[in-house]
């Protein structure tokens, strides 16, 4: 019998059974994927979200606890719980050097990204190469992994783990991590969640799904209805993204993103616009447009930019449709073409003279329109015009499993003795909504290592009183 | 016939100045439309920082990228997008495919290009032993073959001006045909680069980046792929012991060259002479090298490269075995009587080494110089983009 044994294979879960293992604990890894596939989300992400005092190697001046804390607050609005965010925002102070030990290299924010430069430790190479890294730290050190072994179901008696079943297998163990993901991929619960809206329509069915198509969050939904385990989030909150409507169904990843939303308008099926594109600079939006699409009929929206955008924004992974007048645009877009002429003309219109630019908040906006466009508003009026379509992407679910700060899964908010928690599966405890750059891995890394080495300390606990018997 | 033709088109495509898209350069345009959006790879070489400056990849700008492209996989094994990902980016496998294709349409004379196609391990043997098997036999001919009559004086065999009028021409036409290759390489690649001129901080750049292999560090130092995701150093170092083993051997060549000369000191030389110091430590040293180097490509990830250019790879990598191998033996079998036969296979390979250079891998280090210094040049100019954030 092992003594940890961690399900799920992604950042947070290789972090669990580092430690682990690094207590002096014999480890086993359970990935559902298989080894091509392996490590989650975490092979999408690119940084870690990090409180220092002072400039650190690859971070700019400081980032102090109290204004992590207090982006947090504002991107939660509330919705967090301020012990578990403190403990990850101290622990992202100093978990680097331990990572850097298993082979993690970190690099200066990458192009188009120096809004992150102060806040957040860039992967180099990205998350692909950090879960390459801890897979080959983990082989070295002895913990032994399986791929393609999703569990389907965890024996518990009185709140404590006892064995996971893998196919007609039955894996026991001295204490066990869950680290598996949200149910982001699975497309029912989704539905599920999300319902029929005012229209008739089950809005998820137009959800794209950023990251693995691995997290189903079987798991996750044994725990809550068959265990009865203790939750906290709301199905519906999730990491939300308008990304390109091409993107492939799953593992879309960043490259999917469209990021001329600020310099142009944004129109739904019906040819109208919904909400302020230039409310704030796009790297603080992004995350709501996602929702914002979410609402629209079809759950699609047209990003619409002329040809004095290009050259302005990060380029998109495809090309955009393209005419040379904003009536073949609308046909192409199969938008209705008075409806679209009067939108955009409306807008035109409405446009003021300012001193455009999109590095900063600038004084080009609307008047007497609705709804505004508060900065970086200029008439689209120069050929070639360029259309996106977007969609709603999901990068994760924030339904999970509440928790403390031992990592302890909670049933009838009783802790369990040998039963934690991290990553995805816990992120509602600190994240309950919104989101910001970085910070799924910074709670995924200070969970994952708070659980294996709690999970460590119960089993070998254990070990000693069988020892003793 | 069918080849016929294809040479004669190619011909006429270089004639016309153009180099053109290809399939090959169309998915690396496809492959870095993709790792533009992504950009998690930035810190690892020169290509991805090349890559930002850019939004279309026109042809030039690939041939210069590809160009830039050490191979070193650490693209490939970070990459989301990496098969089986329906995107199937695997850039340094779509960049050798279009570094193949520069060095067959860069070369000199322009019909010689179709000769990197065909110069694989068997060819470069074939010459070798041919060319070792023709001075056997003139050897044989005239009765010195086999036996002491050279006392170790390998200019009683072969005189040092007919050698002279062997290699001499040899060494510049190869010298010519890679310098005339890489002149259109630049004219390709320089409008497509700022067109600004190189200065000396330029040169010197390019210069230190590949006299350390500097983008075989992985960017953190921990060197680059070779059979998986684990970084390895091993290849950096084999590329070193080859490199400045073969260099070491050339400045011995070239001072025996000055002492011949400049000073009538004949050949041959021993310990503790300076041209045998360089010659022994540069043939001991290539000969590790290259062992190395093939052990390793033997080893190599199978997603790594362009796997139709391994026979040229290694064709190169065992002339250079053999030709520290036999000129080591030439020495140390200077004393024997093989001392003829074994002078007939060195002078052979080495021979068949020069011959098959503008045609085969050794233009790699030549081209990738170019894309290098070209690197230095558009690296110091400001960037024509403002993306802003995303």
């Amino acid at each position: 019998m092992v003594d940890v044994l961690v399900i799920g294979g992604g950042n947070a879960a290789l972090c669990a059974a580092l430690t682990a293992r690094e207590a002096g604990a014999s480890v086993m890894v359970l990935e559902a994927a298989p080894k091509l596939w392996r490590g989650g989300n975490s092979a999408h992400t690119r940084n870690l979200r990090c409180m220092h005092e002072a400039p650190q190697d690859v971070l700019v001046d400081a980032y102090p606890e109290e204004e992590f804390w207090q982006d947090l607050l504002k991107v939660t609005g509330g919705l967090t719980n301020e012990k578990l965010a403190r403990l990850v925002i101290r622990d992202s102070s100093v978990c680097r050097p331990w990572m850097r030990s298993h082979g993690v290299h970190f690099q200066p924010s990458l192009s188009g990204a120096l809004h992150t430069a102060r806040t957040n430790a860039f992967f180099m190479g990205g998350g692909k190469a950090l879960i390459n890294a801890y897979y080959r730290s983990a082989e070295r050190l002895g913990i032994k992994i399986r791929y393609e072994s999703p569990v389907e179901r965890l024996e518990i008696h009185n709140g404590q783990f006892m064995a996971a079943h893998v196919g007609n297998e039955r894996i026991t163990a001295r204490s066990c991590v869950l680290a598996a993901g949200g149910f982001e991929s699975n497309r029912d619960w989704l539905r599920e969640a999300w319902g029929v809206n005012e229209r008739g329509e089950s809005p998820s069915d137009n959800f794209l799904i950023r990251g693995t198509r691995f997290n189903q969050g079987l798991l996750l939904r044994h725990l809550l209805q068959d265990h009865g385990a203790d939750a906290i989030g709301d199905p519906t909150q999730a990491h939300m993204v308008a990304i390109d409507a091409r993107a492939p169904l799953y593992d879309g990843g960043i490259c999917t993103r469209i990021d001329c939303v600020s310099l142009g308008v944004v129109v739904n099926s019906e040819a109208k616009r919904f909400y302020d594109e230039g409310e704030d600079f796009w790297p603080k939006r992004y995350a709501i447009w996602g929702r914002l699409v979410a609402q629209q009929p079809g759950q699609i929206g047209y990003s619409i930019i002329d040809a004095k955008a290009i050259g302005r924004f990060m380029p998109p992974v495809f090309p955009g449709v393209k005419a040379d007048t904003l009536p073949d645009l609308a046909r192409q877009l199969g938008l209705d073409e008075s409806t679209f002429m009067q939108t955009l003309n409306d807008y035109n219109q409405a446009c003021r003279p300012g001193t455009f630019d999109h590095t900063a908040l600038d004084d080009c906006h609307t008047e007497g329109v609705s709804p505004a466009k508060t900065h970086w508003a200029r008439p689209i009026d120069t050929a070639p015009f360029y259309a996106y379509a977007l969609r709603p992407g999901v990068t994760f679910t924030y339904l999970g499993l509440k928790t403390d700060e031992t990592a302890a899964v909670r049933f009838a908010d009783v802790p369990s003795p040998n039963l934690y928690v991290a990553g995805e599966m816990m992120a509602g405890n600190v994240l309950g909504k919104g989101y910001t750059a970085g910070v799924g891995m910074s709670i995924g890394t200070t969970f994952g290592r708070l659980a294996g080495a709690e999970a460590a300390r119960a089993a070998l606990k254990q070990g000693e009183h069988h020892a003793a018997a | 016939m069918q080849q016929l033709e294809t040479l004669i088109e190619d011909a006429k495509q270089l004639a016309s100045g153009a180099l053109g898209a290809s399939q090959a350069t169309d998915e690396v345009a496809r492959q870095l439309a993709i790792c533009n959006a992504c950009r998690y790879c930035e810190g690892f070489c020169a290509v991805f920082p090349a890559m930002t400056r850019r939004l279309e990849f026109k042809p030039a700008d690939i041939h210069y990228m590809a160009n830039l492209c050490h191979n070193c996989g650490a693209c490939l094994h970070a990459c989301q997008y990496a098969p089986p990902h329906e995107f199937a980016v695997n850039v340094p496998q779509a960049m050798a495919a279009v570094r193949g294709e520069t060095y067959v349409s860069y070369a000199w004379p322009s019909a010689m290009g179709q000769l990197y196609k065909r110069n694989g391990l068997t060819v470069a043997l074939a010459l070798a032993f041919g060319l070792a098997l023709f001075l056997v036999l003139a050897l044989a001919s005239n009765g010195t073959l086999w036996g002491g009559h050279a006392q170790g004086n390998f200019y009683k065999l072969f005189p040092h001006n007919f050698l002279v009028l062997m290699f001499a021409p040899v060494f510049l036409w190869m010298a010519l045909a890679l310098a005339v290759g890489v002149m259109r390489f630049m004219r390709d690649v320089s409008p497509t680069t700022t067109a600004v001129r190189a200065e000396v901080r330029d040169a010197v750049e390019a210069t230190h980046n590949v006299m350390t292999l500097k983008y075989l560090d992985g960017g953190h130092g921990e060197g680059c792929h070779n059979e998986d995701d684990a970084y390895t150093l091993s290849r950096r170092r084999a590329h070193h012991l080859t490199f400045y083993g073969f260099m070491l051997c050339f400045a011995a060549t070239s001072l025996a060259t000055i002492y011949h000369y400049a000073f009538g000191w004949e050949a041959p030389y021993d310990l503790p002479s300076v041209p045998k110091l360089l010659g022994v430590l540069g043939g001991v040293s290539l000969l590790l090298g290259s062992a190395g180097l093939f052990r390793l490509k033997w080893s190599r990830h199978p997603q790594h490269g362009d796997a139709s250019q391994k026979p040229m790879d290694y064709g190169f990598i065992a002339l250079l075995f053999l030709t520290s191998a036999t000129g080591l033996a030439l020495w140390l079998g200077r004393g024997s009587d093989a001392l003829a036969l074994l002078l007939a296979l060195h002078l052979g390979v080495v021979m068949a080494l020069f011959l098959t250079m503008p045609y085969g891998k050794f233009a790699h280090g030549i081209f990738r110089s170019a894309a290098l210094l070209r690197f230095a040049v558009e690296k110091r100019q400001p960037s024509t983009l403002a993306l802003g954030d995303e």
